[in-house]
């Protein structure tokens, strides 16, 4: 698949929090061969500061609109200039990187938490109409505010709170047990935190339920290039850039 | 018709090697060049200068290996690499495939292990060696060899004496004095300088209380250290005979014009390979303007122009 840099065109963007973001770009030739999984690496300003790009993984696309959609966190400099991007204006990108996730489950599980869930949404759509599961965790109800985007996407929406201020008290371990246990799930896909990405694929290990993640290492260049976001493979070192971001688990030795 | 390319007017000879732009990518910066070869065509890049290559595969450093600072960023990768074994079997025989020169930066832990390297690395395909002893991200050898100039000479003279490949030194900006630095791999033999590497910093995480990086401290590089690499470049031209590669936080034709007026003779992009991965080749229409707009027929008379008469 060719890596394409392109002036996306900025649709609009829409406050989904406080501090979340979903940005909506018109980027056609990246919408028609981009897969769940795979990410954008977003040049924010022309200026040397912020100096690099912002990877963000694809949340949804439009292939008949030729439109991306991203969904991001205000967290620094560089997400706060990203958030005064307005209609027409034009941001220039990097994609689609990185490879994605595996489809072929014919009953899969979907776990997630924090920013984890943006790429989450698109592979959850693209199981449609096929029915999926998914699992969201979060410290409290506003952390699990996602569980808006996925309700037309999936047909059993599950939550967990640290608080307890919604679904059920407890992170996501609290619930998978039961679900593997009432499912016969043969694929989880992971992505989130690395304590929640780390006990649910040691979960789907101990159950021998193939599971993938998704890491997120800083990352320079997003291209191979720089290797910032070098993890452990077996026998071989991996980036999480070009050889992920999405991993079977196993593939996985050192995160 | 690529010896045609931009009507040699950007072509430069760096020591033996001949450059059809004298653009280089910064070792670290550019992969093993493939990586970026969707972006651009590398047969238009001067030379492609690869990622620091040690005798034996290293993993780098744990944790956090990046992190952006004001106009730069620091690293602290720690000389990850497959190994030259890997290098001479799978990446050379791919970069042979281009027609662009092929610099390999190499690393060791002592002068023998560089002398080691040379002589695995003097082989058809490789156009030139650069040697390494400025990298401030690993324990042994890197910059420990560059901040000091009797261990210096004793690299280069031992990289000399196991190739017949023309060897560049790479020089730390992490010194008191550049140009005595300079002098003496020039007396040791090298037949060119890289000026600068990184220089060294931190960056703490102020909720965490700790230091972002895993290695605590990583290499600044980026636009933010140009002026003191446009300084370096300056005052060793005026000194050395030998050739100079100049970089640190070239972002653009300008940025690079910068070095040229200084002294260099060539000059490497490196951090703004990550922001803008067309740069190394599209760099040289921008300075091939420059040229346009102040009469100059080729970039080799722009070489020093800002050095004291």
């Amino acid at each position: 698949m060719p890596k394409l840099i392109v002036d996306a065109k900025v649709i609009g963007q829409k406050v989904l929090t406080t501090d979340i973001r979903q940005i909506d770009l018109w980027a056609p030739q990246l919408a028609k061969i981009a897969v769940p999984g795979q990410f954008v690496n977003v040049e924010v300003s022309r200026q040397v500061a912020p100096l690099l790009r912002r990877p963000l993984g694809i949340a949804d696309l439009n292939r008949e609109q030729g439109t991306i959609t991203l969904i991001y966190r205000i967290i620094g400099d560089a997400t706060k200039i990203l958030a005064e991007a307005c209609s027409g204006d034009l941001i220039n990108i990097i994609g689609p990187l990185g490879k994605g996730f595996d489809l072929k489950a014919k009953k899969p599980l979907i776990v997630g938490g924090g920013l984890g869930l943006a790429p989450l949404v698109y592979l959850a759509k693209s199981f449609c109409p096929s029915p999926v599961d998914i699992l969201i965790g979060g410290r409290t109800e506003k952390e699990v505010f996602w569980r808006l985007l996925f309700e037309d996407l999936c047909q059993g929406v599950s939550v967990t709170t640290d608080d307890g201020s919604y679904g059920t008290k407890g992170n996501v371990l609290a619930l998978l047990p039961q679900m593997i246990e009432a499912n016969n799930y043969d694929c989880i896909y992971v992505c989130g935190p690395e304590p929640m990405m780390k006990a649910v694929a040691k979960f789907a290990d101990q159950a021998a339920i193939p599971c993938q993640i998704s890491l997120e290492k800083y990352m320079a260049c997003g291209l191979g290039g720089c290797l910032s976001c070098s993890c452990g493979g077996i026998g071989k070192r991996l980036k999480v850039c070009t050889d992920g971001p999405v991993f079977w688990s196993k593939e996985v030795t050192e995160w | 018709m690529v010896k045609a390319l931009y009507e040699g007017r950007l072509a430069v000879n760096l020591a033996g090697i001949k450059m059809l732009t004298p653009i280089t990518t910064a070792s670290g910066t550019f992969g093993f060049g493939l990586e970026f070869s969707d972006f651009l065509d590398l047969e238009k890049v001067g030379a492609i200068t690869v990622k620091g290559t040690t005798l034996e595969p290293r993993s780098g450093n744990q944790g956090q290996r990046a992190v952006e600072t004001p106009a730069g960023m620091l690293n602290c990768v720690g000389l990850e690499n497959p190994g030259v074994q890997y290098f001479l079997e799978q990446t050379l025989p791919e970069l042979k495939k281009i027609n662009s020169p092929v610099i390999v930066n190499i690393a060791g832990s002592t002068p023998e292990e560089y002398g080691v390297l040379a002589a695995k690395l003097d082989v058809d395909g490789v156009d030139g060696v650069e040697i390494n002893i400025s990298c401030p991200n690993v324990k042994q050898g890197g910059i420990a060899f560059g901040t000091c100039p009797t261990s210096a000479v004793e690299v280069v003279k031992a990289v000399k004496a196991n190739t017949s490949k023309p060897v560049i030194t790479k020089l730390s900006p992490n010194v008191t004095d550049i140009v005595e630095m300079a002098l003496a791999v020039e007396a040791a033999g090298s037949d060119a300088l890289s000026l600068i590497n990184t220089l060294v910093g931190m960056k703490i995480d102020i909720e965490r209380k700790a230091p972002v990086l895993g290695n605590v401290m990583g290499g600044l590089s980026g636009p933010a250290v140009r002026p003191i690499a446009v300084r370096m470049v300056y005052q060793v031209a005026q000194q050395v005979k030998i050739p100079i590669i100049g970089m640190g936080g070239i972002m653009n034709a300008e940025d690079a014009i910068e070095f040229f007026l200084a002294g260099a003779t060539s000059v490497a992009v490196g951090t703004a390979n990550f922001r803008e991965p067309r740069i190394a080749e599209t760099i040289s229409t921008g300075i091939l303007s420059y040229l346009d707009r102040h009469g100059f027929k080729n970039i080799n008379e722009i070489i020093g122009l800002a050095l004291p008469k």
